[in-house]
């Protein structure tokens, strides 16, 4: 516990350093003095500061809610599967978004009469996409009553969302398919400083409701049977689990795209850093874990030179799949170790 | 001993009881007591019922017809939390969380008696250092599980139920793929654990002569006639274990070895 407390702060600083950096650094450099000043808001504003405060802020802010809530999401549903591939997307939510996102994107001719900006209307598309899928699931869940059969209904509804997004993409002009690819590279500077809360709170509510999972989702470690023996009501917890990871992933895939390997990944190194099953202890630890490992991942794309201008999905991969390769191999080691 | 147990409180009991899924019916007119301090073995051929009784009387499976009542309460209606804390169940599924050392997975016990966050009072870790003290794997315990010996995590799952401190104790086939040593060991502690803390424990096991040498009772079940219990040597004498395994092509003796017939 002790542990995992200096962990905690250690985890929080690194947060704050490389959310430091990502206002600092981008196409432009902005000096240290100028982003502190973006804080004081009788500071005259000049074009730095307007920079700092208009662009990055939002930008190093989604960036730090979408990676802690992807990696609850992923961690929650490792739990309720009890399955280590797991990962926010596992539902078919993710999959439900971006159908949502494709039927604006590549049919905006039916959609004119909206009166919305095009990048608004896609967002809201993607919530209502994630929110049908996420209340099929659900339905599911109340009816089957059994998670690994779930998980495969997770799995096909995420494939009949990518067929029709197929489909739509197919009858598209190149241009609408060019659009929807760049959306599909996933990216954390599609949000203004007024569109802020539309993502922060769902994720603060779903993120405050998952911490309260943690004692639960250790008895579910056992299975189900064996979880209900002992007194969890493990239907309830499942379906909290569900409607967390639904909300998590279907805000955040609205408003950033599918953003790939974080939310399966951070549980991943939290459990390898900690050394613990203890989801008491790994809730928080994602929570900071993921707001710094999307943190440097924007960072990458961002201010790094021979990176500027790769798609966030790229990069969140490359660094995703080693991460969880190396895991998966040093947890054999130290198992015959101890 | 057997008789000594009967006239102890009925920790567990059903009437009229009847298990299965949907329009499966495994097993009905289930009339069984546990008593307070009886070791009692529940035999019988594969598939006629054995683990989906356990359940129905852990509470987790609905029956069909009937009730299982723990001290007045209906185990079936009772919150989870409250039951529990009254029984205990040990399913044959095998643990493989990775990072889980032996500690935690028998602190998991304890869940029934800890607030929603789950912190430990020092009674619950004076519960579960007891627990793995009586299984005997106190020096395992910064082990991961999935580095554990069959042998291993047999006792550690018995010593999870064990800190979960409750009087009824269910276990499904908790000898199974262990060595001749270990069975013993096993049904001596789940023996040791009925007398000594009058708890009623009930397994389920394929090992009929563990059962005819150290259990205080038998739980026969064959289908639709119902089950019968009744001590190891009234099994032998009146022939019941014999009509149980009928069709088994196996004959026991007075003694209670069993022959099989060429």
């Amino acid at each position: 516990m002790r542990k995992a407390f200096a962990g905690s702060v250690l985890l929080g600083l690194l947060v704050l350093a490389l959310a430091w950096l990502g206002l600092m650094n981008g196409s432009t450099a902005v000096p240290a003095t100028s982003v502190w000043a973006a804080f004081f808001p009788n500071t005259t504003p000049d074009a730095l500061i307007a920079v700092v405060r208009e662009v990055r802020l939002p930008q190093v802010i989604t960036a730090i809610l979408a990676g802690s809530g992807l990696a609850v999401g992923g961690l929650l549903m490792q739990a309720v599967f009890r399955n280590p591939l797991a990962g926010p997307g596992v539902l078919g939510i993710t999959g439900g978004a971006s159908l949502g996102v494709a039927l604006v994107v590549l049919a905006r001719p039916i959609w004119v009469f909206i009166n919305l900006s095009p990048s608004l209307l896609a967002t809201v598309a993607g919530l209502f996409g994630a929110l049908a899928v996420l209340v099929l699931i659900v339905l599911a869940d109340r009816r089957l009553g059994d998670a690994a059969t779930l998980l495969i209904v997770g799995l096909m509804v995420g494939y009949l969302c990518s067929a029709f997004t197929s489909l739509l993409q197919a009858a598209s002009e190149a241009r609408a398919v060019k659009g929807f690819v760049l959306w599909g590279f996933g990216s954390f500077a599609g949000t203004t400083l007024a569109d802020l809360p539309w993502l922060f709170f769902p994720v603060l509510v779903a993120t405050v409701v998952a911490l309260t999972l943690g004692k639960a989702l250790n008895a579910l470690m056992l299975g189900e049977q064996e979880a209900s023996a002992l007194g969890v009501a493990t239907a309830r917890v499942r379906l909290l689990a569900i409607a967390v990871t639904g909300v998590l992933a279907g805000t955040i895939t609205a408003w950033c795209g599918p953003i790939a390997f974080l939310g399966l990944a951070v549980p991943h190194v939290a459990r390898a850093l900690f050394r613990t099953a203890d989801h008491r202890v790994l809730l928080p630890m994602v929570v900071l874990l993921g707001a710094a490992l999307a943190l440097a991942c924007d960072l990458l794309v961002r201010a790094f030179p021979p990176l500027s201008g790769v798609p966030l999905n790229v990069v969140t991969s490359l660094l995703g799949v080693p991460v969880v390769l190396w895991v998966l191999l040093q947890g054999r080691k130290w198992g015959s170790s101890r | 001993m057997g008789k000594l147990a009967m006239n102890n409180p009925t920790l567990l009991g059903t009437t009229d009881l009847a298990i299965g899924y949907g329009t499966i019916r495994l097993a009905e007119q289930l009339a069984i007591q546990l008593h307070a301090g009886s070791l009692t073995a529940l035999l019988g051929p594969n598939g006629i019922g054995k683990s989906t009784l356990l359940l129905t009387l852990a509470g987790l499976q609905k029956p069909l017809n009937g009730h299982v009542l723990t001290s007045g309460q209906n185990v079936h209606t009772m919150a989870a939390k409250e039951r529990a804390r009254k029984i205990a169940l040990v399913t044959t599924r095998r643990t493989d969380a990775a990072l889980l050392t032996v500690e935690a997975l028998v602190g998991l016990g304890r869940h029934p008696w800890t607030g929603p966050w789950g912190r430990f009072s020092a009674a619950d870790q004076e519960a579960v250092e007891r627990a793995m003290d009586q299984a005997d794997i106190k020096h395992l315990r910064d082990r991961s599980v999935e580095h554990c010996s069959d042998g291993e995590r047999q006792k550690v799952v018995i010593a999870r139920a064990l800190a979960q401190e409750t009087p009824l104790l269910l276990l499904d086939e908790p000898t199974a793929f262990l060595d001749l040593p270990n069975r013993a060991a096993i049904v001596r502690l789940l023996r040791d654990k009925a007398a000594t803390d009058v708890r009623a424990v009930l397994f389920s096991t394929h090992d009929l002569q563990l059962a005819l040498d150290l259990c205080d009772r038998l739980l026969l079940m064959r289908g639709k006639e119902g089950v019968w219990q009744g001590t190891p040597q009234e099994a032998l004498r009146s022939g019941e274990l014999q009509r149980t395994f009928a069709g088994a092509g196996v004959r026991f003796d007075a003694e209670g070895t069993h022959r099989f017939l060429r």
